[in-house]
């Protein structure tokens, strides 16, 4: 970890404005202490926006839908009553993640930003990552890489996303809204996080210093009765191999509309609409959900050492679908 | 702990609890880096990305200037301080013979290249990180199949090494009419204890202390003092409380005397806390190992012949070698057994001891081909392993001291209802979960080393047991407390154990499982020792009520002196005929099968253990059976373990409430050998790729939903006074393979090759 200098603010137009080149905001800490402490990010001054966490309450019901403060913790959210009963992907794809330590630290909007788990990438003396080191080549490419994407890869890179929480946001059309230098936004969440294309260091839209705020759920049909399924070699505390958000809106068995997310499997959260498109007006079996699961993963692009991801990837998402399709759901 | 106003008499095997316990879990236990030493320096390795080349330039300008750094230790300011001393199975102590510093030559990736040395732990990390070092690299040979590998034979590499053989085991698998042959492998692993690789050292004159977790202490002490061409008794090294060891604390590694000396240099004491990462290749690891077996077998199961080849990768320089064909030829009985070992040098780190070094990677093939054999004969395991069960090993045809196999295999079918089991793959089911059941032997070889202990016994009745034994969390503090509270009669309270200390008498290191049988005996020689001079002084004295009784009938009891009618007297009236301060008694043990110099080298901190299959005139292992229970998901392929049950006999168990803990961390970290635990390597570079504890996978509580262990009564009066066989490594041997045969009887699926992930379930095509 190197020398850095310390800023605390209090309000979100000051952190706005208190960031610069080389400056990092620090919020639960649980990726960017990490990934200082490693050598691989070294920010010059640290804004510590903790002191904004109880600026806005965690989640609040609105005409549209819920507002979820950025600054809540995985935790808060998690275990939002209203969340669990109108949302429960988002709950789960948060009570899913990390630890219960992790999770009364870690806010929503850090852990929307939190950084791949590659190891190329977390440690230094790999000496080709394009993300730490544009340029530099990727060593996962021919390297070890049973946990890296096969969707939204390209030439320069195939890290992982590796959050849960991201998924159930896009899969919902989730919006953000941020402050920056010149003052409040709303983006779809879909618009986000970036492929890595040729510039896997660039990770989001985000202009420098622009804060997420909050997180915007609309409400909709399909909320209540959607899940997160995350598929993993141990069953907690780690990230997932493979992941499904999914909301559905049935009518009668047959399915009104779909909302499907992948995790674990791609370069940044991944919505799949082509898949959600196929279930429209079907009733969900194992044939219909493995059709959209087949068109789900249809461009998807392995490595030798995550070919697997293609056929779990599928089998994800025909279990949360058939799981979805029986949920009992009150109206 | 229990409280009640008289001390409650803890006889041997009782449920005690530890006596160590209050201070582990409120922080009172001082681990490796915990002593306060005045003034420290701390310090940061850098270490090698290249496995194969040379450092070509050094550049440590940003490096110094960091505010707090104070120097840099590396190759080309090296003095020669110090010396080359052997690998361990050379005669040496050293856990790998590799200098890291004494050139600039580099072995293997995660080679020490440099300790940065600063007033605070995060200057010298900074430091580390600011220093630019440039190699030629040389294209590196990562290990099996890979160009440029050295692949020697175990008998040329090691003149202890015997490949077991008798018969013609290839002329009876060719009559055999079933046959198994399959090939296996086992990943390369890393204990990955808690408490991280630590050292701290002192000097006081040229007196050194090292404070460093080991399960060794004498050992490292002397390896220490030769490395520095030193005395060894100015060699001390201080390790009461150790944060897991499995193995990887059991050799000196070359960073203790590195930062001995630039402890030296600097005149103070300098205190190392490697990372997690470097953890991965400055000390050892379990080796990565191939295997075929040839089984061949009656229409009744008979086993007519075993032929068992096994593979394991070490370093360049050292011949590491754990041949585990010692113990999986002598399992069976078999007329016709062929064996053999081969090394693969390779560039990587020297692998190491890890709990059960040989027969955690060479029972995995041959339990899961006994498997293998019993689906070809349409056979129960279980009654497969009963038709080829023995009292006498096949090789030598020596007895057994003791051997409880079936009755393990009985106890153990029955608590886990292996009744229900339904022998079709596949048919066991519960909505979209395949379920399976399956089983393995377990065996582990009893081994004692010589020892020495002092004891003391209190006219105020309490006692003090030394020892420089290890307690690496087994309870070895409760058990020698246990054993001398016994003999001399006190309360396990009163006893107060001293462990971990190279001051100490010495005691062999903890490896093996051989602490409890060899320091209990010895503090049981020890304590008696003190109860004959106490008796003979009783049936000596004319105010005794024991006068002229047989001294040898006389105990001490519940604080008391007392003949085999239960009379007698009051320790302190006893004691003050010899002593009315302290009776002191130092004993050694020199147990059944090693040589007449066996004290003297425990000494130099050379030990042997004897026993195993390694005895002239007997053969001495205990025995288990493991039970596993998996669920796999018929989609998504997720592998889960609801049940692990093991039964196990294993002679006179010291306590039976450490004994099962132990025995059921072995279970559990069998399951995590076969389904999470494998350290991966980027073979472009021979660099381990997942050297942290977020993707080297051990299981969660939510992994295993319940782990049972029974203990199946044994008596051995063969093994030695106490009829201890040793349990440490036993728990989580065969462990691997009973996950195997569970997967195979869930799934249909034989997975030969460690560890068992879903990835090898996609696609196939028997689910």
């Amino acid at each position: 970890m190197r020398p850095f200098s310390y800023v605390r603010v209090d309000d979100a137009i000051a952190a706005s404005q208190a960031t610069g080149s080389g400056s990092a905001f620090l919020a639960g800490g649980t990726t960017l202490l990490d990934l200082m402490k490693l050598d691989v990010l070294r920010p010059e001054v640290l804004v510590d926006i903790n002191g904004l966490r109880d600026a806005s309450p965690p989640a609040t019901m609105t005409q549209g839908g819920m507002r979820l403060s950025a600054f809540a913790s995985m935790a808060q959210i998690a275990a939002d009553p209203n969340i669990r009963r109108d949302y429960p992907v988002i709950a789960q794809s948060l009570n899913l993640a990390a630890s219960a330590q992790l999770r009364n630290m870690a806010t929503l909007g850090g852990n929307v930003l939190q950084r791949t788990r590659c190891n190329y990438f977390r440690d230094p003396s790999w000496k080709a990552c394009n993300k730490r080191e544009p340029g530099s080549g990727c060593a996962a490419l021919d390297g070890v890489n049973r946990k890296h994407a096969v969707l939204g890869v390209s030439a320069h890179c195939i890290a992982t996303y590796p959050g849960d929480f991201a998924q159930a946001l896009i899969a919902l059309d989730a919006a953000v809204e941020t402050i920056g230098p010149v003052g409040p936004r709303v983006i779809k969440f879909d618009a986000l996080h970036r492929a890595p294309g040729d510039t896997p260091h660039v990770e989001t839209n985000l202009a420098p210093s622009e804060l997420i705020t909050a997180f915007i759920l609309p409400r909709a049909p399909w909320t209540r009765r959607s899940l997160y399924l995350k598929i993993r070699d141990r069953q907690s505390y780690e990230f997932a191999l493979a992941s499904a958000a999914v909301a559905l809106d049935m009518e009668e068995d047959s399915v009104r509309q779909a909302r499907i997310a992948l995790g674990g499997i791609a370069t940044k959260p991944w919505r799949a609409h082509a898949a959600e498109q196929a279930l429209v007006g079907k009733a969900i079996n194992e044939e219909t959900a493995n059709g959209a699961s087949q068109v789900a993963l249809a461009h998807a692009s392995p490595r030798p050492g995550n070919q697997y991801k293609i056929e779990l990837g599928r089998r994800t998402l025909t279990r949360a679908l058939l799981q979805a399709a029986s949920m009992e759901v009150r109206a | 702990m229990t409280r009640s106003a008289e001390p409650a008499v803890v006889r041997l095997g009782d449920p005690a609890n530890r006596v160590d316990a209050q201070a582990k879990v409120t922080g009172a236990a001082r681990y490796g880096s915990d002593p306060e030493v005045a003034r420290p320096v701390f310090a940061f390795l850098a270490v090698s990305p290249i496995a194969r080349g040379q450092i070509t330039r050094i550049d440590d300008r940003q490096a110094r200037a960091v505010p707090g750094v104070l120097d840099i230790l590396t190759h080309e300011n090296m003095r020669g301080e110090i010396r080359p001393v052997k690998f361990i199975s050379d005669g040496g102590y050293m856990g790998s013979s590799i200098m890291p510093l004494s050139s600039p030559k580099v072995l293997h990736a995660g080679q020490i290249v440099a300790v940065v040395l600063a007033d605070s732990f995060e200057a010298a990390r900074d430091g580390a990180h600011r220093l630019a070092i440039s190699y030629a690299e040389e294209t590196p040979s990562p290990g099996f199949d890979s160009e440029g590998v050295e692949v020697v034979a175990g008998a040329s590499a090691s003149k202890e090494h015997q490949d077991p053989k008798v018969g013609d085991a290839e002329a009876a698998f060719a009559a055999a009419p079933v046959k198994i042959d399959a090939r296996y492998s086992t990943p390369t692993q890393h204990h990955n204890p808690i408490e991280l690789f630590t050292t701290t050292c002192a000097w006081d004159g040229d007196k050194l202390t090292l404070w460093e977790s080991s399960q060794n202490v004498h050992s490292f002490k002397n390896g220490l003092a030769q490395q520095l061409g030193i005395a060894a008794e100015n060699v001390r090294v201080i390790s009461p409380y150790i944060g897991g060891a499995f193995g990887s604390r059991g050799s000196l590694t070359q960073r203790s005397a590195l930062i001995a000396v630039a402890a030296k240099r600097l005149g103070r004491p300098v205190k190392l806390v490697a990372s997690r990462d470097q953890g991965f290749t400055i000390a050892s690891y379990r080796a990565e190992t191939r295997h075929r077996i040839r089984i061949g077998a009656d229409q009744d199961g008979k086993l007519q012949s075993l032929s068992h080849e096994g593979f394991e990768v070490t370093s360049r320089p050292d011949p590491y070698m754990v041949s585990g064909t010692d113990a999986s030829t002598r399992l069976y009985a078999c007329p016709n057994v062929a064996s053999s070992v081969s090394i693969v040098h390779a560039d990587r780190s020297t692998p190491g001891f890890m709990r059960a070094p040989p027969e955690v990677p060479y029972l995995f093939p041959l339990e899961s081909a006994m498997d293998e054999l019993a689906v070809a004969l349409r056979m129960d395991p279980i009654e497969l392993r009963r038709v080829n069960d023995t009292k006498t090993e096949p090789i030598k045809g020596l007895p057994y001291t003791s051997r409880s196999l079936m009755a393990c295999f009985d106890e153990g079918a029955k608590a886990f209802d292996w009744g229900r089991r339904n022998p079709q793959p596949g048919s066991m089911r519960d909505g979209d979960w395949l379920i399976g059941l399956g089983c393995a032997a377990s065996m582990y070889p009893t081994q004692m080393g010589a020892a020495t202990a002092r004891v003391t016994l209190t006219i105020s009745g309490t006692a003090k047991v030394q020892t420089a034994a290890h307690d690496i969390g087994t309870g070895a503090y409760t058990v020698i407390g246990m054993i001398a509270a016994e003999r001399l009669g006190v309360p396990l309270e009163k006893v107060d154990v001293q462990l971990g200390d190279s001051d100490l008498p010495p005691a062999p290191g903890a490896g093996g499982s051989n602490t409890t049988a060899s320091v209990c005996n010895v503090v049981a020689k020890a304590c008696d020792e003190i109860r004959a001079r106490i008796a003979n002084a009783a049936v000596a004295s004319q105010d005794s009520n024991l006068k002229a009784q047989d001294p040898k009938a006389l105990r001490l009891s519940g604080g008391r002196l007392i003949g085999p009618d239960g009379d007698g007297e009051e320790l302190q009236t006893a004691m003050r005929r010899v002593s009315n301060g302290a009776i002191e008694a130092y004993a050694e043990n020199a147990p059944h099968g090693v040589g007449p110099d066996a004290i003297e080298r425990l000494y130099r901190g050379s030990q042997t253990l004897a026993g195993g299959a390694k005895l002239q005139d007997r053969i001495q292992f205990a025995f288990g059976a493991e039970f596993v229970e998996l669920r796999v998901h018929r989609l998504t392929r997720e592998i889960r373990c609801p049940r692990v049950l093991g039964a196990f006999a294993a002679g006179r168990i010291m306590n039976m409430k450490t004994a099962s803990s132990q025995l059921m961390g072995g279970l559990i970290w069998g399951v995590s050998s076969a389904l999470f635990e494998s350290t991966e390597m980027d073979r472009r570079q021979a660099r381990f790729y997942n050297t942290d504890l977020a993707e080297y996978l051990v299981p969660v509580n939510a992994d295993i939903l319940a782990a049972e262990v029974i203990i199946v009564p044994e008596e051995d009066h063969e093994v030695n006074e106490l009829g201890i066989k040793g349990i440490g490594e036993l728990g989580n041997v065969g462990t691997n393979a009973a996950v195997a045969n569970a997967l195979f009887h869930a799934t249909g699926v034989r997975i030969r090759n460690l560890p068992i992930r879903l990835d090898q379930l996609l696609g196939a095509e028997s689910i």
